[in-house]
């Protein structure tokens, strides 16, 4: 199945030859798609009899591509130009000349119009959901109960409902699709704390650093060690981003949170990381975010420094697959070279996705943030 | 109150509308001497006399267009027919004559035209006596089709009838006129435009007219004892529908299931679920359900007649399927 949504592909290879012996599952050909490059997998054993599309050539979906004979049955194609299509008889019948789609992969979701209206305004996936209407039809009810939206008519309208829908939409297929793992560790931030106190002490007060510049910067630059944190989940597959994206969690002040993007932080100097960061702030808060970036983040940082807390426990936002956690840098005993002192210390958290990476090489991105942050300098 | 019957009921609009308005009569096969072949007019010959109480004799045709006639000369009658399966014989006066005069005419002349007539099965008369061919006249522009399901809307529809400028065809369920119930003293003139929700519910709108109003509440009660509140819209009139109701019903319930003793094909039915489509496709939860006529004519023996009419069993099992539980 190449997928629902799509009308035409490109042939770009055959990797079968005619009277070749097929066995289920088999690659026969390459076909490029707008998702990209897709195998296509035999679904019956046989032998291939001839070749219909060329490379190169774009096809619309249904279109015969080679000709095929079941395990059993004699190939008697013709030789030469293929036959017009009214007469099926000269092919051998049950020969598929495309691989049959398996009936659940990609097969359209029952959904109730309703349903699926309401999940177009909540941004609520019905992928692989089943749900109590007629055949197993998901139906208005089931999305609002799934995506954890509350019937309209049961609640304030308003942009702050919208807003509230929508995270619950996001942060409920996170949960139900992600298979998240923690892991969480302490960087020592002291070093940090005095460079910056230098670094600003020669600043005016708008152009001075804070904290979270320091923070955003040792992520970037740490993925690029460890790139199966930056990118995204999409059509069963991991999709790595090469461009390092830092969607950063401001929160609203009626209520509320937005991820919007920094792009290519790892590239960008602490200045001008500050001041892209405050703009996006006050553009969060004021309205004016740009569509690309709300969506185009690879990676999700949030700091709740303010807040007091030691430890945050991310929840990814989808399709990423990753996000890191800040607690607040506070003052706290610290044991180093025989002797204990007082620190300032912080806590660096990741929710992560265990479909992508495991927790050998989340500990390793946890510690990379955690040295990059003892040379600020380098930052 | 007063405990009357639906025949009773019919039979006290007639002469209120004889007795208010001089020009109105009522004509039709059996309508004096007989006293009606429902005994809807018995004693009215009695009463107002031969000139307004005329029989006629059996020719659909005729005496339909005897009543488009009188209708443009300044009168109001009220022609009876004894059955849908009969007004077949008078489609061309009804289809060409009665729905078209005005508009031919320049809206010169219009047809102040009643007629009423019996439709519906369930009484062992046969496939000639049974059908409700209801939804066909709905088809046609230029008249006003109702349908009283309740003892108020037959005692009330028919002055207002009256006073419609145009033809209005009333579709009186044979099954009905033994309906008893009770009318208040003060009955009389109703509306014959808006649908009514007889019963409320959220969980899915039966939606149905006539003959099938009781069959589809006494469905609503069968499944309030599963815990589905059926809303019940009474059409009341079939041309023009009152997509208004409807629509706000399925807006609530977003499932429909369609209850009309028509044939499905090409039917009433039909055009209520297209118009649900259209108008309403984003609210369904369910397909819309139809429970109709088998597509037989409708056979003389008891059980086979009730097997082909629409029952509160079949009711019950179409909603239970529009909710996603087992039929």
């Amino acid at each position: 199945m190449l997928g629902a949504d799509m009308e035409a592909g490109t042939l770009v290879e055959w990797l079968k030859q005619p009277g070749d012996a097929l066995k289920r599952g088999d690659i026969i050909a390459v076909v490029e798609t707008q998702k990209g490059a897709i195998e296509i997998e035999v679904f019956q054993a046989g032998v291939l009899e001839r070749l219909v599309a060329k490379p190169g050539e774009k096809l619309p979906v249904g279109a015969l591509m080679a000709t095929f004979a079941g395990e059993g049955e004699t190939a008697i194609m013709p030789a030469g130009p293929p036959p017009p299509p009214l007469k099926p008889p000269t092919l051998p019948s049950p020969a598929p000349t495309m691989p049959r789609p398996a009936p659940a992969a990609g097969a359209r979701v029952r959904a109730s119009p309703a349903a699926r209206k309401r999940a177009g305004e909540l941004g609520f996936d019905l992928a692989g959901l089943t749900g109590s209407g007629p055949d197993g039809a998901v139906t208005l009810a089931d999305v609002e109960a799934r995506s954890g939206a509350r019937p309209p008519a049961l609640a304030a309208p308003g942009a702050q409902l919208a807003m509230r829908q929508a995270i619950g939409a996001a942060m409920t297929r996170s949960k139900r699709e992600i298979p998240h793992y923690y892991l969480s560790t302490t960087v020592d931030f002291h070093g940090a704390t005095a460079w910056l106190e230098a670094a600003n002490r020669d600043r005016p007060v708008t152009d001075r650093l804070l904290y979270g510049v320091l923070l955003l910067k040792a992520v970037a630059l740490a993925l690029k060690q460890a790139p199966e944190f930056n990118g995204y989940w999409s059509d069963g597959g991991f999709r790595p981003s090469v461009p390092i994206h830092i969607g950063v969690a401001i929160s609203l002040r009626q209520g509320g949170l937005i991820a919007p993007a920094i792009h290519d932080a790892d590239g960008k100097p602490l200045d001008q990381l500050m001041r892209e960061f405050r703009d996006l702030v006050r553009r969060a808060r004021s309205g004016g975010l740009r569509s690309s970036e709300l969506s185009d983040a690879t990676i999700t940082v949030t700091s709740l420094g303010e807040q007091g807390v030691d430890t945050v426990f991310p929840v990814i936002y989808p399709p990423q697959v990753a996000m890191i956690g800040f607690g607040t840098p506070a003052e706290r005993p610290w044991a180093s070279a025989g002797q204990v002192v007082a620190r300032r210390l912080l806590t660096a958290s990741l929710a992560a996705d265990h479909r992508v990476s495991d927790g050998h090489r989340g500990a390793r991105f946890l510690a990379a943030i955690g040295n990059l942050l003892q040379a600020p300098e380098q930052l | 109150m007063t405990a009357t019957t639906y025949r009773d009921a019919v039979r006290a609009a007639l002469r209120e509308a004889l007795a208010r308005d001089s020009r109105v009569f009522l004509m039709g096969e059996d309508v004096g001497m007989y006293g009606g072949s429902y005994a809807c007019s018995k004693g009215l010959l009695e009463e107002f006399g031969p000139e307004r109480i005329r029989d006629t004799p059996l020719s659909e045709g005729t005496f339909v267009g005897a009543g488009i006639g009188a209708a443009l000369g300044g009168m109001r009658p009220i022609v009876e027919i004894m059955t849908v399966n009969f007004s077949l014989l008078a489609l061309d006066q009804i289809v060409n004559n009665a729905a078209t005069l005005r508009h031919m005419s320049g809206g010169q002349f219009n047809v102040p035209l009643v007629i009423r007539m019996a439709t519906g099965a369930g009484r062992q008369l046969a496939a000639q006596h049974s059908h409700s061919l209801e939804g066909w006249y709905a088809h046609i522009p230029g008249i006003r089709i109702v349908a009283p399901a309740t003892l108020a809307d037959a005692r009330g529809m028919l002055w207002t009838a009256l006073e419609d400028p145009d033809p209005v065809l009333i579709f009186e369920h044979a099954g009905l006129y033994n309906l008893e119930g009770d009318l208040p003293d003060d009955a009389g003139a109703v509306d014959i435009v808006k649908a009514a929700v007889r019963r409320d519910g959220r969980d899915l709108s039966l939606i149905t007219y006539g003959g099938s109003l009781a069959k589809a509440l006494a469905a609503a009660e069968t499944l309030a004892g599963e815990g589905i509140a059926a809303e019940v819209i009474d059409l009341r009139s079939l041309r023009p529908l009152d997509e208004a109701t409807i629509l706000a019903s399925v807006a609530k319930t977003r499932r429909a299931v369609i209850v009309d003793e028509g044939w499905r094909s090409g039917s009433l039915s039909a055009e209520i679920s297209a118009r649900l489509m259209e108008q309403a496709f984003y609210d369904l939860d369910a397909p819309v359900g139809r429970v109709c006529a088998e597509e037989v004519p409708i056979p003389y023996p008891k059980h086979l007649e009730d097997a082909a009419l629409p029952q509160p069993e079949k009711i019950v099992r179409a909603a239970r399927q529009a909710l996603g539980r087992n039929g």
